[in-house]
């Protein structure tokens, strides 16, 4: 079975903080991770090669330092890595950003897989996906928690917001996965991060992936960021901290005043 | 691509400040671009000396080709979503202030009855495509029938839930007509006759404003957000009926079982007025009994961080946060939960929200209207009798 990861480099969003004066991000020492729905991608990539055989490729499009999510990814078990690097990839909205993708997926060659995570937790879309997927021309399933392989179809347990669903698909797919309850994002161990740095990780370039260069980075992109700020601050919120029963006399106070009573 | 002019740039930082990928750092007292830089424009719109230029490609667009307001229902449990409705009344906003036309995109099987409802609601129009083959939501076959109406009638905005559904089809039918799309916005207004789409990003940490240079303009909103119209109209709308053809073979994923939500505590929680939400702080399954007590009386549901949700105290159905639902409650009450990120960006929306928390620190006051520094164990109890006080006063 040939899969295909696709991973992002994205600032830990649970470390940036605001600058409490200016009202800006504070982005030093935060630190760069792969994107946490992503690492599952890979994890459950791994484990169908394990069960079924065939090899798995992971890709990212970002900066020279992207390298290290796809390190890590090599180190977790994946066979071979790309990065897609170029400065004419920069300011690629999610539909560039899957032009690319899509065409990296394609020099890669036949598969049956490709895994993504749902959402990138820096930009939180969820498109790039199934943008994708379009773009390849093959079904998708979103919001996946679990992907099986059996008599040559892939069975996928997708979150519904007002349950689960079991849904089948032959290859080749793609599926977007959150993580499940039980997923803990690990860390390889020392050994395997050493053997990792003797598999194959290229670079491609725009000119590698041929496709339209107008296609790529805010060239292809139909969507313009005209105005980033920090969201307007809230007023302080009233604290409480009297004895309880002061306090829910307080708050049945607002509870009626807002019309909850 | 993106340049500064040396000339120009005074070494403020302004845009070292400013930029929210870490991209711009001062050599010589110059602004220097690093590697990072995603042209997200942060810092050439906040340099005083307009010393940073980034190039971008002029489009040209026949504005007049593109014609009306387009929200795709979604329709669960023979309903059609609140947030349909929500749309309804932002899409009529917007759709008056460009006199144009608010339509509404209905597909299903034997789903005609709704379109009273859409009607009195805003929708001057009604798209209509029913099929037996309709009856569920698929990838496949909406956005075929979606993007063939889109080519069809040149609508100027499409706007879709950002629902679990919406964030599945919209994105499809972006790429398949290579669209701009916007995700999760939180606001939208018209802007020089144009869509201006707000969403926040970084975790909610920044706000950004987008505009497309594509038509129709997408988006898909996040529920709860809009408000729907007051008092319903009893406008009867105009009802267009598309035909389509829709062939089983090209819904290429079957879906072999559904499953309801299910489990002790299991309710929907997307479009629930009053959510009371427990976390670790709860310390034993024992004291859920407390929430549902509190939730009783204030005809609420319970909700849950991850941690609940872990423990298999609650359903995963009740999980608010970035890998769980996302909801935007009239009331939130959270008690033992600590903020993390991750379960601050699915609840920060909410009108009313009110914490108890044992540690005054905890990052989920700052989002609070009324955070309580105390012991859940106590704090809850005193409410709810409180509650009863005050009703029976009543
Ligand atoms: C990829 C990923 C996705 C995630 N997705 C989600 C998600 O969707 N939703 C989500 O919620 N989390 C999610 N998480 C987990 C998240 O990071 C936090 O671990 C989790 O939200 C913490 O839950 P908590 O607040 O209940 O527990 P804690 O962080 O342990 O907080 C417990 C709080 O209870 C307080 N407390 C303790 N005792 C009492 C008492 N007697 N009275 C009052 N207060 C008390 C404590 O002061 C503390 O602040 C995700 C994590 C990752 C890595
Ligand atoms: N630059 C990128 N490189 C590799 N994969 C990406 C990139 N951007 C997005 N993806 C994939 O698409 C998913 C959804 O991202 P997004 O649409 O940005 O929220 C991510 O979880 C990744 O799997």
């Amino acid at each position: 079975m040939k899969i295909v990861a696709c991973v992002k480099q994205v600032p830990d969003t649970t470390e940036v903080k605001i600058d409490e004066k200016t009202g800006t991000l504070i982005r030093e020492g935060v630190p760069s991770i792969i994107n946490p729905f992503d690492q599952f991608a890979v994890e459950l990539a791994i484990k169908l090669k394990e069960e079924h055989g065939g090899e798995v490729s992971v890709i990212s499009m970002g900066p020279p330092q992207a390298k290290a999510v796809l390190t890590k990814s090599l180190a977790l078990g994946a066979d071979k890595a790309v990065l897609l690097s170029d400065r004419k990839f920069a300011g690629a909205d999610t539909l560039a950003t899957a032009y690319t993708l899509a065409l990296a997926i394609e020099k890669l060659g036949d598969f049956d897989l490709v895994l993504c995570g749902l959402q990138a937790i820096d930009g939180d879309t969820a498109q790039v996906g199934p943008e994708m997927a379009q773009r390849l021309k093959i079904p998708q399933i979103t919001y996946a928690e679990n992907v099986v392989f059996e008599d040559n179809k892939f069975i996928v347990d997708k979150l519904t917001e007002s349950g689960l669903e079991k849904l089948q698909v032959k290859p080749p797919a793609l599926v977007a996965v959150i993580t499940p309850s039980d997923f803990v994002p690990g860390n390889p161990p020392f050994s395997k991060i050493m053997k990792a740095k003797k598999k194959p990780l290229d670079t491609w370039t725009a000119d590698d992936l041929g496709g339209d260069p107008e296609r790529f980075g805010l060239n292809g992109s139909p969507t313009w960021v005209k105005r980033v700020y920090s969201p307007p601050r809230k007023e302080k919120g009233e604290i409480l901290t009297d004895p309880p029963e002061e306090v829910a006399k307080r708050l049945v106070e607002i509870l009626a005043k807002e019309g909850f009573l | 691509m993106i340049e500064v002019d040396a000339e120009k740039c005074s070494g403020c930082k302004k845009c070292v400040k400013v930029c929210p990928y870490g991209a711009v750092t001062m050599a010589d007292k110059l602004a220097v671009i690093g590697d990072e830089c995603n042209l997200c424009g942060a810092c050439e719109q906040n340099c005083p000396e307009g010393a940073i230029t980034i190039q971008r490609k002029k489009v040209e667009i026949d504005e007049s080709k593109f014609k009306d307001v387009w929200v795709v229902a979604e329709i669960a449990e023979n309903k059609l979503k609140n947030v349909t409705l929500e749309l309804l009344g932002k899409g009529r906003e917007l759709a008056d202030e460009l006199g144009q036309t608010l339509c509404a995109v209905l597909i299903g099987k034997d789903v005609k009855s709704y379109t009273k409802v859409l009607g009195e609601y805003g929708a001057d129009k009604i798209y209509l495509a029913e099929n037996d083959l309709l009856e569920f939501y698929n990838t496949d076959s909406y956005n075929m029938i979606i993007s063939g109406m889109i080519l069809q009638f040149n609508p100027n905005i499409v706007l879709f839930g950002a629902t679990h559904v919406g964030r599945d089809l919209a994105p499809r039918i972006a790429s398949n007509l290579e669209l701009g799309l916007t995700a999760d916005c939180t606001g939208l207004s018209i802007d020089e006759g144009r869509l201006l789409q707000t969403r926040p990003a970084f975790g909610g940490n920044v706000m950004a404003d987008i505009l497309s240079h594509t038509r129709p303009q997408m988006a898909t909103v996040r529920p709860n957000v809009m408000k729907k119209l007051e008092s319903p109209t009893d406008k009867v709308p105009e009802i267009v009926e598309v035909s389509v053809n829709v062939d089983p073979r090209g819904m290429r994923t079957k879906v072999l079982e559904r499953t309801e939500i299910s489990g002790v505590g299991a309710v929907k929680i997307d479009e629930a007025d009053v959510i009371i939400a427990g976390g670790r702080g709860l310390g034993s399954k024992e004291n859920l009994k407390l929430l549902q007590d509190l939730a009783d009386e204030l005809g609420g549901v319970l909700g849950a961080s991850r941690v609940i949700v872990d423990e298999q105290w609650l359903p995963k159905s009740q999980q608010i946060g970035q890998s769980g639902i996302t909801v935007s409650p009239k009331l939130y009450i959270g008690a033992g939960i600590s903020g993390a990120i991750q379960h601050l960006v699915g609840m920060k929306s909410s009108d009313t929200i009110i914490v108890i928390n044992k540690d005054p620190n905890a990052p989920i006051f700052e989002v609070a209207k009324i955070g309580v520094v105390g012991d859940l164990t106590q704090v809850i109890p005193a409410l709810i009798e409180a509650i009863k006080a005050h009703k029976a006063a009543q």
